[in-house]
């Protein structure tokens, strides 16, 4: 039995190692900003948002499914969380019942396991009704799947058949085990055996001659002979109550899966309040195949940067369809950084089957997101800068395949203009080369200004914007990059407010 | 010719005893490491007396070569291996069996042993019937292997132990117990409980869970419990038992001594192939050298200290190979050049190749001419405290006046770093006089000093020296050269480094 909720065909893999880039993602784009929202300080929510967000869809009929599912999530919260507790209490009673005794011989699993049924019983009952009482209310693909499948393993029949082994497991007659001889003779292979059942009439069984026989018995005060009588019991029901104790874990870890993959779409309900809250819009992108090349968008705003202030946020409009580069130049604050965020975020979030902090989005899927920002901190003392950059870069150029998306942000800044421009000229077009979509922001005039020159088609320049006063819009325009970046102004207002040094 | 033994070709040539000490150059040379780390895990063959005796005979030595090329052959090997494996099995169920205090124990063990017996002689004689040998020492065990297994005693045993084993697995029964009785009865094919129950819940199964089976403490011994239900096993089968009984008294002395011996010596080449294998995987070379007792004529490339080889490898550390070559007068190659440069693991190189040389092994390096010697001797200086200067040159005379004495035409002498605590003076008038009296003895010799005059006293020396990187002068190449190095350095750009030019990335990067 399978929840389905996050993939069509397969289980959501809570414990899939992240991707090599991750920290970096992590970082650059503030994600814990996002996965906090969504998580609201639940643990178990938050590393299931990390995984989920980080862990990117490649196709567009595997980001419908979610974006269908969670439509229907949006639809009916108070369903989805009651779903959600369900597999909670679930988890919490089962640990409630504690073995018998601390020996974990077969007896005393198998006791517990029994217990433990017994509860399992009762949960998946309940569960099959909450989706009998609301399956009108779903049109998804995802959801109809998952009632339809409770309703058609869980009948009435099965929970009988249930009941029948919960009966037979108390063993009025005795326990019958089969062995062979292993190594040196001694007794292997056992196995617990249901008996046959007896013939019926008593004529069959007075004629049928008996099966020849030899019967030992315990003699009184055999304390040692008692203990080695019942360790052959146990390994007679060690198989069986393995069994039962991994049917158990089965059915937990059905329940588990069914919260993981809730827990995913109660993070994007978590997320939509605090947004509508904040009276920020929410859209479903259009996600557009990985070859193509597709960047449009209305009203796009950084999503983390909504929960660290309380201004309303500045969104941005872009048509960059067919540009397979997109470079920022501008001022400093003219919310440059932000702009290339907000950019990742929403690629990350599309990527993951969620809704995007924009009016409209579309942009073809990418089959890797990768971000390389300049590091204000010197991570070690043996490596200069620029190497360190260099190799954080190499580490990319190693993970990364075509079809993938790469946020430079004022990288290789760490020497002169003319060798810094260099180095980003051969990146830069040798990733283009190699179908990489990329984002630049850069204060490298050089670069940026060859690239313009060059009138390489599938480039676009937008600018941080500034007014005559000085005053920063946080809105970018297409534009040709300009050779200043008013660290001037920046200057003026740090100094001037302090004077002179 | 009869086969006698696959270290020695004819009695005569075997050593007096099996009990002998390393020699006293074991230490110096590293090769008591050498030679630990080869019998590692194979005590039970006592292999090290084997590596103490070395050979002055070039054909003993070429006897060993040809085992060892044969062996060379993976295949054969792992017959070989395989073969050893059973052998030891079987010893271990013998031992077992001796402890067992249950009769119906000690004779199912023994049925065991010989059993792996059978099946390790059979295997190895099919096997060894299909190899290509081309060694006098493979080849006439192998005709002697072969007339032992089609001999009647050997195949009336397989035949017996097969058809008891046999009987023996079909033995199965069930056990009924209830309280404090337990009812023993041939099996009837009950249904397997645990897989009905499976069954049951087939439909929730997601992948790994825990295991819950308890593990039993598995004493090979059984208890009266136990042995009181094997009774009534027994007693529902008792044909078996009887014959199973019979079978043992008679079978007590199986084992064939000459096989027995084989399987000890054979393993001098297993045990020294399997300690080179992961250094072959490493990329480094080993080969057969080419020995003469006559000319002092020595070329050898890519050569490595063995020990140090061993463990740099597992450091994941690269290992530096070095050549070098005697031709003519020359006799002494003295060693010098900066600190830490591999000036000693050179001259335990030279001295460890022709050791393991004499051994009839495989050496390190891509190719070897090397001396067949009648004595090594050795003297290794030790930084010592300035406390007891006159002590201590005094003690490294009376050695190297011991080592001259030995000394012949045919030694090989290797001293390192001696007169290291003496004044200069002193050194230089010493290391002259050693090495004058060493050129008169004619001996081979590798002399590690810090006093560049000793390398030219004579024509029959040839200066070497440890190099050094001559832009970066704290970096050591571990080069040992005839002459100095120039050293080139070149340099790179700093993308290039990264692997981040534009024609690096196109090439990284699969489309």
């Amino acid at each position: 039995m399978k929840a389905f909720l996050m993939h069509r065909d397969r289980d959501f893999d809570l414990d899939a190692a992240l991707p090599p880039n991750s920290e970096a993602l992590i970082q650059d784009l503030e994600l814990n900003v996002l996965f906090n929202a969504m998580a609201r300080g639940d643990r178990y929510l938050y590393e299931v948002a990390r995984t989920a967000v980080l862990q990117i869809l490649r196709g567009e009929e595997e980001v419908r499914y979610r974006q269908d599912i969670l439509r229907d999530v949006l639809a009916n919260p108070l369903v989805i969380r009651q779903l959600y507790d369900l597999t909670i209490e679930t988890r919490e009673r089962e640990n409630k019942i504690h073995a018998w005794m601390y020996t974990h011989s077969p007896s005393s699993i198998l006791a517990r396991s029994v217990q433990v049924l017994q509860l399992f019983v009762v949960m998946l009952k309940q569960l099959k009704g909450i989706g009998t009482y609301n399956v009108q209310r779903f049109s998804s693909e995802g959801f109809k799947t998952l009632f339809a499948m409770l309703d058609r393993e869980l009948k009435d029949d099965y929970f009988i058949s249930i009941e029948d082994h919960l009966d037979r497991l108390k063993f009025r007659d005795g326990v019958l085990i089969s062995a062979a001889l292993g190594k040196g003779n001694k007794g292997a292979d056992y196995k617990l055996r249901r008996p046959k059942d007896r013939a019926k009439s008593w004529i069959t069984r007075l004629t049928t001659p008996k099966p020849p026989a030899y019967t030992w018995r315990l003699p009184p005060r055999d304390e040692s002979g008692a203990s080695a009588l019942g360790e052959l019991r146990d390994r007679g029901l060690n198989l069986v109550a393995n069994a039962l104790a991994q049917s158990d874990d089965h059915i937990l870890s059905f329940f588990a899966m069914l919260r993981a993959e809730l827990a995913f779409y109660v993070g994007c309900l978590n997320l939509r309040e605090q947004l509508a809250k904040k009276g920020q819009p929410i859209s479903f992108p259009t996600p557009a195949a990985l070859g193509e090349r597709k960047l449009t968008f209305s009203g796009l705003y950084d999503v983390c940067l909504t929960f660290k202030t309380d201004r309303r946020v500045v969104g941005n409009d872009l048509n960059a369809d067919n540009r397979d580069l997109v470079i920022v130049t501008g001022a400093n604050q003219g919310g440059k950084t932000t702009f290339l965020r907000s950019l990742g975020l929403a690629q990350l979030m599309m990527q993951c089957g969620m809704f995007v902090p924009a009016e409209s989005f579309s942009a073809n899927l990418c089959s890797h997101i990768f971000t390389h920002y300049r590091r204000e901190e010197d991570v070690t003392m043996k490596s200069g800068k620029l190497d360190e950059e260099l190799s954080r870069c190499s580490e990319i150029v190693d993970a990364i395949a075509p079809d993938a998306l790469l946020l430079f942000n004022e990288s290789f800044a760490a020497t002169n203009e003319r060798e810094g421009s260099e180095i980003a000229r051969q990146i830069t077009s040798a990733l283009l080369e190699k179908r990489i979509k990329i984002g630049f922001v850069t204060h490298l005039y050089d670069f940026a200004h060859s690239v313009y020159d060059k009138n390489i088609g599938t480039s676009i320049f937008l600018r941080a914007e500034r007014q005559a006063d000085g005053e920063r819009s946080f809105k970018l325009r297409e534009g040709e990059p300009l050779q200043t970046a008013y660290g001037e102004d920046l200057y003026d207002e740090i100094f001037g407010a302090r004077g002179d040094p | 010719m009869t086969f006698h033994s696959i270290l020695f070709e004819s009695a005569e040539r075997r050593p007096p005893s099996d009990a002998f000490a390393p020699p006293d150059f074991f230490v110096d040379l590293n090769l008591d490491q050498i030679v630990a780390a080869i019998t590692a895990g194979k005590e039970e063959y006592n292999l090290a007396p084997f590596f103490h005796w070395s050979l002055h005979d070039a054909d003993a030595v070429l006897y060993r070569h040809e085992v060892m090329r044969d062996l060379e052959d993976a295949d054969l090997l792992n017959h070989i291996k395989s073969f050893a494996g059973a052998l030891r099995s079987m010893r271990e169920t013998l031992k077992q069996a001796e402890k067992r205090y249950y009769r119906r124990q000690k004779e199912a063990l023994f049925l065991d042993a010989v059993d792996a017996y059978c099946g390790a002689i059979d295997l190895l004689a099919r096997n060894l019937g299909l190899a290509d040998l081309r060694s006098r020492g493979l080849l006439s065990f192998r005709d002697y292997l072969t007339d032992y297994a089609a001999s009647d005693r050997f195949t009336s045993l397989l035949a017996e132990t097969k058809k008891l084993k046999a009987d023996l697995s079909t033995v199965k029964y069930t056990l009924q117990i209830k309280g404090g009785a337990i009812t023993v009865r041939k099996y009837a094919s009950e249904i397997d409980y645990a897989a009905d129950v499976e069954e049951t819940f087939r439909k929730f199964q997601q992948g790994a869970v825990k295991d819950y089976k308890a593990k039993f403490i598995e004493s090979p011994q059984m208890n009266h419990v136990e042995a009181a239900v094997m009774d009534r096993v027994a007693a529902l089968h008792l044909d078996i038992f009887v014959k199973i009984s019979a079978y043992c008294q008679r079978n007590v002395a199986y084992l064939d001594e000459t096989i027995g011996a084989f399987d000890r010596e054979i393993q001098f080449y297993v045990a020294y192939l399997d300690y080179l294998a992961p250094l072959r995987r490493a990329g480094l070379s080993f080969c057969y050298p080419a020995l003469s007792s006559r000319s002092k004529a020595l070329r050898v490339h890519d050569a490595f200290d063995l020990a140090l080889a061993h463990k740099l490898l597992a450091e994941r550390a690269t290992v530096v190979c070095n050549d070098f070559y005697l031709s003519g007068a020359e006799r002494i190659l003295v060693v010098s050049g900066p600190n830490q440069g591999g000036k000693t693991t050179f001259a335990r190189m030279f001295g460890q190749l022709h050791y393991l040389a004499s051994l009839g092994c495989l050496v390190p390096g891509v190719s070897a001419q090397l001396f067949l010697f009648d004595r090594i001797l050795t003297h290794f200086g030790r930084e010592e405290t300035i406390d007891n200067l006159r002590g201590k040159l005094q003690d490294d005379l009376v050695r190297i006046y011991e080592i001259l004495d030995q000394a012949t035409a045919q030694s090989i002498i290797i001293v390192n770093e001696i007169f290291n605590s003496t004044t200069l003076q002193d050194a230089i008038f010493l290391g002259t006089k050693i090495i004058e009296r060493i050129t008169e003895i004619g001996a081979l010799c590798v002399c590690v000093t810090f006093i560049d005059e000793l390398s030219l006293l004579n024509d029959h020396i040839v200066s070497a020296v440890s190099t050094i990187v001559p832009e970066r002068p704290a970096e050591r190449t571990y080069r040992i050269v005839r002459k100095p190095a120039d050293g080139l350095a070149y340099a790179m750009s700093i993308a290039e480094k990264y692997g981040l030019t534009r024609r690096q990335i196109r090439e990284r990067i699969k489309s």
